[in-house]
Parts: structure tokens; sequence; C-alpha cells
């Protein structure tokens, strides 16, 4: 009986495990560094950033209308909040079979012609992705440096109108990050919005 | 001569009548679309003329509404923005799309995306199935494979019968 019980509680124990993962990291969650090729050919960590108070991850890429409405705002974010310690970190998550437009040479061209202030990284296995669960572009998460690593703060939009910057009447990125840096508890920590799906690669 | 003239109106007028206009509606009227217990089975399927995927997907709805019968419904809901429902339109009409489009403007995605199912994540596209009863309802996020719209569907009747 005792091991049945035992049994079963593993079970239950893994199969939730499990889900988790499937699900990516949640509010409060670690979130685990990576190892990502740069558009100028480096490779980006961000353990790298040995002064950095948190990181603004957004997965992103060249061609979903949503990303290319938010591209001056995410070079915003960065100029607003880089020299702050809480850089922008822009990850393409998109399979490049599946859609060809977001290749690596095309993350060039565009970070060329935006002149990104921030790195632009290519997921290629989209691993990273997968750790963390984003599921459409933007989708942003707002990481806090710590000692025990870098915990997820926020994970959601960039603000509530992607259709004009002048319409926003929440900045949800914004407010997370400013509670960060101002040691202060993330009040909206989660928020949904309308976006392209991630092209992942045939399996 | 004032004959041909009536005709040349009357088919004027036919021809756009049959054209479909796209009806821009606001959540609560998608609320109630969704959840009206009118003895259908519904598909609705979230989209934008903007969206690669949406559109490569299309016809599997087209070829779905065809051999609707009484019992189910399609419906369309476009995530283009309000001013753009005039592009909307143009794309029905050259699609020939049958089913019932509309164009949902409501650009503060937050407050209503958790109402419309709880495990979706805004991307699209998304196909919702709702039962019979307008209540039991179940999420596909992402495009569908070849076939996938149909397999899909009979799974969702299965499940709630």
């Amino acid at each position: 009986m005792k091991n049945k019980v035992l049994l079963l509680s593993i079970l239950i124990m893994t199969s939730l495990s499990f889900s988790f993962t499937g699900d990516g990291v949640g509010i409060g969650d670690e979130a685990a560094d990576f190892s990502l090729k740069n558009v100028d050919g480096k490779t980006v960590s961000l353990k790298d950033y040995k002064k950095a108070k948190g990181f603004i991850v957004v997965f992103t890429c060249n061609t979903c209308p949503f990303s290319v409405m938010y591209e001056q705002r995410i070079i915003d974010l960065h100029n607003k909040y880089a020299s702050k310690g809480m850089p922008v970190i822009a990850i393409n998550p998109n399979d490049k079979i599946k859609s060809p437009g977001d290749s690596f040479d095309k993350m060039v061209d565009l970070a060329k012609e935006k002149n990104y202030p921030f790195p632009y990284l290519y997921d290629e296995t989209q691993t990273t992705t997968k750790a963390y669960g984003a599921t459409n572009t933007p989708h942003v998460y707002v990481l806090k440096k710590t000692k025990k690593g870098n915990v997820v703060q926020y994970i959601g939009a960039i603000d509530n109108n992607a259709k004009s910057s002048e319409g926003v009447s929440k900045r949800y990125v914004e407010d997370a990050v400013d509670a960060v840096l101002n040691g202060d508890k993330v009040k909206e920590t989660k928020t949904k919005a309308i976006g392209c799906t991630i092209k992942w690669a045939a399996s | 001569m004032k004959k041909n003239v009536t005709l040349l109106l009357l088919f004027l007028t036919i021809g756009i009548c049959s054209a479909q206009q796209v009806e821009v509606i606001k959540y609560d009227q998608l609320k109630s679309l969704m959840h009206a217990p009118n003895g259908k089975v519904k598909v609705i399927n979230f989209w934008a003329t903007w969206c690669a995927p949406c559109i490569k997907e299309m016809p599997q709805f087209v070829a779905l509404q065809e051999k609707a019968g009484a019992e189910l419904e399609i419906i369309l809901i476009s995530l283009d923005f309000a001013e753009k429902v005039d592009k909307v339109s143009h794309f029905v009409e050259r699609k020939g799309l049958k089913s019932k489009v509309y164009l949902l403007d409501e650009t503060d995605y937050n407050t209503w995306i958790d109402k419309v199912d709880k495990n979706w994540s805004g991307a699209i596209p998304a196909t919702i199935f709702v039962g019979k009863s307008g209540k039991n309802q179940l999420l596909h996020e992402g495009e569908f494979e070849e076939n996938g719209l149909n397999v899909a569907l009979n799974n969702f009747i299965k499940t709630i019968n």
C-alpha cells in the first residue's frame, strides 16, 4: 500500500514537472542562460553582462507585422534602460525554412537597416524559445538578476496598443522594468496580446 | 432602353448584395456569436489579412463550409485593424468566402484574450470549437496541417457527444 502511494506520488510529480517544462518558465522562476549567435557573428550570453541588474528579453523577428510595428518601441526601451542596467536582448525564434524572411542573413540586414543598438540573436535550434515558453512575436520576458540567477518578473506584451504608440495607456514592460530598478514588486506580471505564432521547425 | 437600364440596375443590386459586407464588432458581440445555443457546432477562426499562416490554412475553412450542413457554423473573425475593413472585404470577395466574416475592433488585447479562451496566448491563427449548447469549447492554437481542421473537428464532436 505504502509503495503504491509512493509510486502514485512519483507519477503525479513527474507528470507535473513535465507539464511545467512544456509551458516554459513562470513568474518567479529562474530563466536559463543561453549562448546564441548575434548579428555581428559573436556569441552572446546573459552572463557576459557583469554589471546588468536585469534584462528585457524580447522574442521578435523580421517578418511578423506586429514585430515591425514594435521595432522602434523596442529600440526606445533599450535606449531608455540599457544605461540603467536593463538592456534589451532580442531573440529571433523562427525557423528559417518555415519563414525564409527570418534567416540569419535577413536578421543581419534588418539590424543594419534599423541600426539596432542591442544584440539580435538567432535561436536556430529553438531550444531557448522552448525553455522560456515563448508562443508569439513580439513576446517579452523581464528578468531580474539575483544571486540565484535571472528571475522572471514579467511575461507578455510591450504595451496595450500595437497600432500606435500615441494610443498607449498601459506600458507593461516599462512599468515592470521601473519596478525592478526601484526594488518594488511588479504589479501586472502577465499580459497577452495578438501576435504571430512562432514558426516551429518541422519535427 | 428603359427596360435595359432597369435590368442593369437589378443586376448591379444583386451583385452588390451577394458580396458580403464585413461587419465590425466589439467583444460583447463576439461573445454572443461564440456562445449562442443555436443547435450548431461552431468553428471560430481568428485570422488577419497580414497573417501568412492564416491565409495558408484558409482553404480548409472554405472546404469545410462547402460541406457544412445545418448543424455546423463557421465564423471567421478578422483581427485586422478597423480602418482596414475594406481590405478584409476585398479579400473575402476575392476568395469567395461564404462563411460569415466579422472584424473584431478591440485593440486593448489583454482585456479580452483570456475571456475568449484562457489557454490562448493571442498568437494567430487560432481556432475555437464550441458545442451546440454554446458551452463546451476547445482551442487549437497555430496553423492546421493538411486536413488538420477536419481531424480536430471530428475529435471535438466525438468528445462532446
